[in-house]
């Protein structure tokens, strides 16, 4: 590893007490350095999705700091923070595709970030943005759907179009919030293989949250285990026993 | 021995409620002075008006096109004029793109004792503040359509799916272009549709806004009304039916396209 | 991966939207085309200046007179013009929406001939046969009851016939079944099915029928439209907003109370 490179993802002393009381996230230190492919697994509840949020914020957390590429985004606002989420690219479980528009306006919309907000209010995007967009359904082998809808395209298809969203925006970092939870067995292989990719061949950093373990052990270089808000876990992969995932879906020992 | 149907308990609410309909329904009766026997022996001189306007005065059918159209124009302008008002309050007051309670709460408020002023009541207003035409009818469309649509669309917007919203603020969109690349898409049509229906409406309304004086065919209706010509009248309502007809028959076959 | 360039977007899909927007445009310039300009006139400024003086300084004295022909009286004459106008108008609504609905069993021509009928008397300007029924009756809140009641006919029987064409068909069946006659099968199936659709389809039109009873009065068929239209034909601005905000109220109550209602029907 190189000496001292600045990680892309740091959590210091992060808490997160939602409004009704519920503990979301407690006390999380966390250190994500580029080029990881990072898995975070946790029963539904555990507060993985709370995690993935924070980053981005699009949860506050009540406590703590985090910083993206050493620049605290919690306490960024406006332009700022605009520009700090400008570098983290997302996908959703729910794919947060619009429905009615094109493959490419989906796409497309990953690059607002770069644009002055009156260009945006007419829709003028630069034709390199376009092929920049069009190189990003490549990528995900769906260069033939640029102009269908949305929602003519099946599951697995909408969710590699909100990968190739995510790759537009052309993020240091990549979230991915279970993105896999809607999907059937053969089209997951293919999205989780993308991602691979992504990490892999363009060098991005990948934060994804799974509820299968195996998928965890498959992909991921990194585990950290998520139970009731707390981090039980945090290894390379080939530490990641059965004894291990035990204890992050059932608590063997500790207290929850 | 067997066992007997336990009663069932007297729905007293159910009662109470017919109750005060009923004497709701007496207490209008007397302060209306409502005398059905008087429309009855009366009612001659009621079908004699619809024998007069039967008595179509057809030569006067050129006379009413030439107003019958401002109406519709003016209803153009006015619906134009109106939504493009409603589209940003309407976001204004949508709990999921405004999430100050007390924003949302005042402007809803607002908008709810726009929509309870009659469209006629406008009119007459209007007449009085920027005088005598279709301007003072353009003016009280706008403000109806407004009020009407504003609503619809809030609406809409209310139920849309948050999701994209989600996607546009992670990649790092401000509001405005969360509205324009995560709201709008999902509501345009329904927008275009709710246009065209505040249209239709519109259409009707403005037959009669120049009652008072705001323009339109109804400026005729009210001469041909007072001059106890029902023969002309005969002839306005057969044209404003046609026309609404119409605009009825194209603005639903759009609205079913669009949806 | 050699380097694809984007493909234009098929070309039927643009022309559809330039041709939309064509005829849109179109549409909006012949709108403006032969409109008065829109000038300010110099007493303009002064009127809105006078309304808004008024709306802030109402005539509160004429909330209650004592005369019967102050605010709360013309007010609950509007209120009982509504109530008794959408009864009327629900009662004759029964036959004319069996006449309209489309079921089974029944000649198209029929259904056709009422709903044609239906959009007639929906379309039928409201003042006109406020108008008609003076005539009649004479000039005051009877007319508006006629009014309300014949006009509101088209909406309501329109509204009850679309309940009746939605209704599930099995219980009435189940009736036929047991050996019942038409009547058993009107009775035990599709009242109790319809009624409660009846009654909030009828508060609903109640709801218009307020607004259109407060107008109403402005061509002689009663409540509260008639001090209305004298208080701004003679300017009286005070008395116009104190009226606008009791109209405001009732509206507003009445829609409460009627929303409500129907929330509980369901």
């Amino acid at each position: 590893m190189k000496q001292e490179a600045t990680p892309v993802i740091e959590f210091d002393h992060v808490s997160k007490i939602y409004e009704n009381g519920v503990v979301g996230l407690k006390d999380i230190n966390l250190t994500i350095m580029p080029g990881e492919f990072v898995v975070v697994v946790g029963l539904s509840g555990a507060g993985k999705s709370t995690l993935m949020r924070a980053v981005n914020r699009l949860h506050d957390i009540s406590q703590g700091d985090i910083r993206i590429d050493g620049e605290s985004i919690t306490k960024a606002k406006g332009k700022k923070l605009r520009q700090i989420r400008r570098k983290i690219g997302m996908i959703f479980q729910n794919f947060n595709l619009i429905n009615r528009a094109t493959v490419l306006r989906n796409v497309l919309t990953g690059r607002v970030g770069y644009y002055p907000t009156w260009k945006m209010l007419f829709g003028l995007f630069s034709p390199e943005d376009k092929q920049r967009a069009y190189q990003a359904l490549q990528t995900v082998e769906l260069a033939d759907k640029v102009y269908t809808r949305a929602d003519q395209l099946s599951g697995g298809q909408q969710q590699r179009v909100s990968i190739a969203r995510a790759l537009t925006q052309a993020p240091s970092l990549i979230l991915a919030d279970e993105p896999i939870a809607s999907l059937d067995p053969e089209t997951t292989r293919r999205v989780m293989d993308d991602l691979k990719r992504i990490n892999q061949e363009l060098g991005m950093t990948v934060l994804v949250n799974l509820h299968q373990v195996d998928l965890a052990q498959a992909y991921g270089s990194r585990i950290i285990g998520i139970r009731a808000g707390e981090k039980v876990f945090d290894g390379p992969v080939s530490e990641a026993t059965s004894a291990v995932f035990d204890e992050i879906y059932n608590g063997a020992e500790a207290e929850g | 021995m067997e066992d007997l149907l336990p009663k069932q308990k007297l729905n007293w609410h159910k009662w109470a409620l017919t109750a005060v309909m009923l004497v709701a329904l007496v207490w209008s009766a007397f302060i209306t002075d409502a005398h059905l026997g008087l429309f009855f022996t009366n009612f001659s001189q009621f079908t004699e008006l619809f024998v007069e306007m039967a008595h179509v005065d057809w030569a006067y059918t050129g006379y009413t096109l030439e107003p019958m159209l401002q109406t519709i124009k003016m209803s153009i302008i006015g619906t134009l004029l109106g939504s493009a008002l409603a589209f940003p309050y309407a976001l204004l007051v949508s709990r999921n793109i405004v999430t100050n309670k007390v924003v949302v709460g005042v402007f809803r408020f607002i908008l709810n004792i726009v929509r309870t002023i009659p469209d006629l009541m406008l009119a007459a207003l209007f007449v009085a503040v920027v005088g005598i035409g279709p301007v003072a009818g353009i003016f009280a469309l706008t403000i109806f359509t407004f009020g009407m649509v504003s609503k619809l669309f809030y609406e809409a917007i209310e139920t849309i799916d948050p999701g994209p919203l989600e996607a546009l603020r992670a990649a790092g969109g401000n509001r405005i272009e969360i509205i324009r690349f995560a709201v709008f898409p999902q509501i345009a049509n329904y927008f275009v549709s709710y246009v065209l229906y505040a249209f239709e409406i519109n259409v009707r309304a403005s037959t009669v806004l120049g009652y008072m004086g705001a323009g339109g065919i109804g400026v005729y209706l009210q001469q041909a009304l007072s001059m106890f010509r029902y023969d002309r009248v005969g002839v306005i309502v057969l044209v404003i039916f046609v026309v609404v007809l119409a605009i009825d028959y194209v603005s639903g076959k759009t609205r079913e396209a669009l949806l | 991966m050699t380097e694809l360039k984007l493909p234009n977007p098929p070309a039927q899909r643009r022309w559809g939207k330039v041709l939309a927007a064509v005829i849109f445009i179109g549409l909006v310039i012949w709108a403006f085309t032969g409109m008065p300009a829109f000038s300010i006139k110099a007493n303009a400024v002064m009127v809105t200046k006078s309304i808004g003086d008024g709306l802030i300084h109402p005539d509160w004295a004429y909330v209650w007179t004592g005369d019967g022909e102050d605010l709360t009286s013309t007010l609950l004459e509007t209120l009982g013009i509504a109530i008794l106008g959408t009864f009327i108008s629900a009662v004759i609504s029964l036959p004319f929406a069996f006449w309209a609905a489309h079921t089974k069993h029944k000649f198209w021509l029929v259904t056709r001939s009422g709903k044609f009928v239906l959009t007639a008397i929906r379309t039928f300007p409201e003042i006109v046969l406020a108008l008609m029924f003076i005539k009649a009756v004479g000039p005051g809140s009877f007319a508006g009851v006629l009014a309300v009641g014949f006009h509101s006919i088209g909406m309501l029987a329109k509204l009850f016939s679309e309940a009746i064409e939605n209704m599930n068909g099995g219980a009435g069946e189940a009736v036929t079944a047991a050996g019942g006659s038409a009547l058993d099968v009107t009775m035990l199936a599709s009242l109790p099915q319809l009624l409660p659709e009846f009654v909030s389809n009828t508060l609903y039109r109640f709801e218009l029928a307020i607004r259109s009873a407060s107008i109403l009065g402005m061509v002689g068929a009663g409540g509260v439209g008639t001090p209305l239209i004298f208080a701004i034909q003679t300017r009286s601005w005070p008395r116009v907003a104190i009226i606008l905000y009791g109209i405001i109220v009732l509206v507003t109550a009445t829609d409460w109370l009627s929303g409500a209602l129907r929330k509980r029907l369901v």
